[in-house]
């Protein structure tokens, strides 16, 4: 058990005990989600605001339930209701958050960095919901935590992540959990997706998707993200479906407990067959349950003081 | 010169302590049917597996045993490093039983405090009972066991070490200034 930090800004930062404490502090907060009550005491008379500068429904739809299952209080902060639209800066807001005594501020913001700048303006705890193509660390420890749970081990384990990486945080983040937990990582996508330049990250890159899912025990697929000028990066969506798509013929050539991962929303026909996202080695809703729980975790470690360890009953 | 421990239970008196409480338990719940032991983590959880097997000897009968961990509940979480969180794991139906809730130190009883809002999330048991080794005084809550191992007058620079056997070593109590 260590953790003394006041934010959870990024995985880089962490330190592989520092991880295996916030899973194994998600393990027991996750039992807490499947009782009658499912509510603990923990974060009471705590106010969290979900500062989301950049849209997003799922991810906050979690921490906001996170927070309320720990009995805080919690408000909610989008771009378009707020007074960006007037021309207010981040610092600003966020000044205006704390005068009104917000002890936890979740940040999604679309630039890298947003919340380390935010940890240094302000006093409250912040929490990274997603910078840029920066980091998502909440995603990256529900998909480490769903992976342990699985598989009960990450050490040792083959995980491809397929799909459009260039501009993902989940990948990266992804990336730092599992090489400090000692899995062996390899990328793959359109060569316009999947630089080499991620090698310098410890990872594997290869542009053949038979090759990258051959000997994989965890396939975690990334969403085509179309809306974001995929146009000029490769023909068509049809045509990605052929090359790098997760098809039924693909699939039954995976190990037979290779476990199928997604961040949502997904893109069915695209970059998962249909049938291949609801068969039983998906474990993508089992990812959403897991996302509250790691949510629940960060909010707990990232609240605790910097007192004495020692309880004294 | 660094403070040396001194003994306040060898591992004889720590069992026959277990054992005199385990009596206390089964004198006061006579039927013994509906009598479930919940370990408080970390400390409680090896006393309340002791105890309830013997309770299963006096009453010839299995005795269910718990185990509760109670970091969610805390009130002083913003004061300190946030505490480990072990599991919670009551297999079994809360609701009309008798929870013998067991830890090894009683001070300020707010552990205890924290461990009935806990239990009381997980069902409405007929009634609470509170067992421990050692109780050391400085409560700052009106909380008060039902059976005790050993009352030990102390003073609040003091500490209390409970070894176990579980834990590897041997049973012994000791106590020692800050």
């Amino acid at each position: 058990m260590s953790w003394t930090r006041k934010h959870l800004l990024d995985i880089e930062s962490l330190s592989a005990t520092e991880l295996t404490t916030l899973l194994d502090t998600a393990k027991a907060f996750k039992a807490v989600g499947e009782r009658a009550i499912k509510k603990v005491p923990a974060l009471r008379g705590k106010t969290v605001v979900n500062l989301f500068i950049e849209p997003s429904t799922r991810t906050r739809i979690s921490f906001e339930l996170a927070a309320m299952r720990l009995s805080a209080d919690v408000i909610n902060f989008s771009a378009e209701a707020s007074s960006f639209k007037k021309g207010e800066t981040l610092k600003d807001t966020a000044r205006n958050l704390e005068a009104l005594n917000a002890d936890v501020i979740i940040i999604r913001h679309a630039a890298s960095g947003a919340p380390h700048f935010l940890s240094r303006v302000v006093s409250s705890n912040i929490i990274n919901a997603g910078d840029g193509a920066h980091e998502h660390p909440t995603q990256a420890l529900l998909d480490t935590f769903t992976v342990r749970e699985r598989k009960g081990k990450i050490a040792g384990l083959n995980v491809t992540i397929l799909g459009d990486i260039l501009y993902s945080r989940v990948a990266r983040s992804n990336i730092w959990a599992l090489t400090k937990l000692g899995a062996k990582v390899t990328l793959c996508g359109p060569s316009t997706l999947v630089p080499r330049v991620f090698e310098q990250m410890g990872c594997r890159v290869t542009h053949n998707v038979d090759e990258a899912i051959a000997d994989a025990d965890v396939i975690n697929l990334l969403r085509i993200q179309h809306e974001r000028q995929r146009k000029a990066m490769f023909p068509s969506l049809a045509e990605y479906t052929n090359l790098f798509g997760l098809t039924k013929a693909r699939f039954a050539r995976t190990k037979p407990d290779a476990l199928i991962m997604h961040p949502g929303p997904i893109n069915r026909g695209v970059e998962i067959d249909s049938d291949v996202a609801d068969c039983d080695r998906s474990v993508i809703l089992e990812q959403v349950t897991n996302g509250l729980a790691v949510r629940m975790a960060t909010l707990f470690l990232v609240c605790g003081g910097r007192g004495p360890q020692e309880i004294a009953g | 010169m660094p403070p040396k421990p001194v003994s306040l239970l060898n591992a004889t008196a720590l069992q026959r302590a277990l054992v005199r409480i385990a009596h206390e338990i089964a004198e006061r719940n006579e039927a013994g049917a509906d009598v479930v032991l919940v370990g408080i983590q970390q400390g409680g959880v090896h006393l309340a597996r002791r105890l309830a097997q013997t309770l299963a000897g006096i009453w010839n009968q299995t005795v269910l045993v718990g185990t509760l961990d109670v970091a969610m509940h805390r009130d002083d979480l913003a004061g300190r490093i946030p505490p480990a969180v072990h599991p919670t794991e009551i297999p079994f139906d809360l609701n009309g039983k008798t929870v013998v809730l067991v830890d090894d130190v009683l001070f300020t009883g707010r552990t205890v405090r924290a461990a009935l809002d806990a239990l009381l999330d997980l069902g409405r048991p007929k009634r609470i009972q509170l067992a421990v080794l050692i109780d050391r005084g400085h409560r700052e809550l009106p909380i008060k066991a039902d059976f005790v191992g050993k009352n030990t007058p102390t003073s609040s620079q003091e500490r209390i070490d409970v070894q176990l056997s579980e834990e590897g070593g041997e049973d012994a109590v000791t106590i020692m200034k800050l």
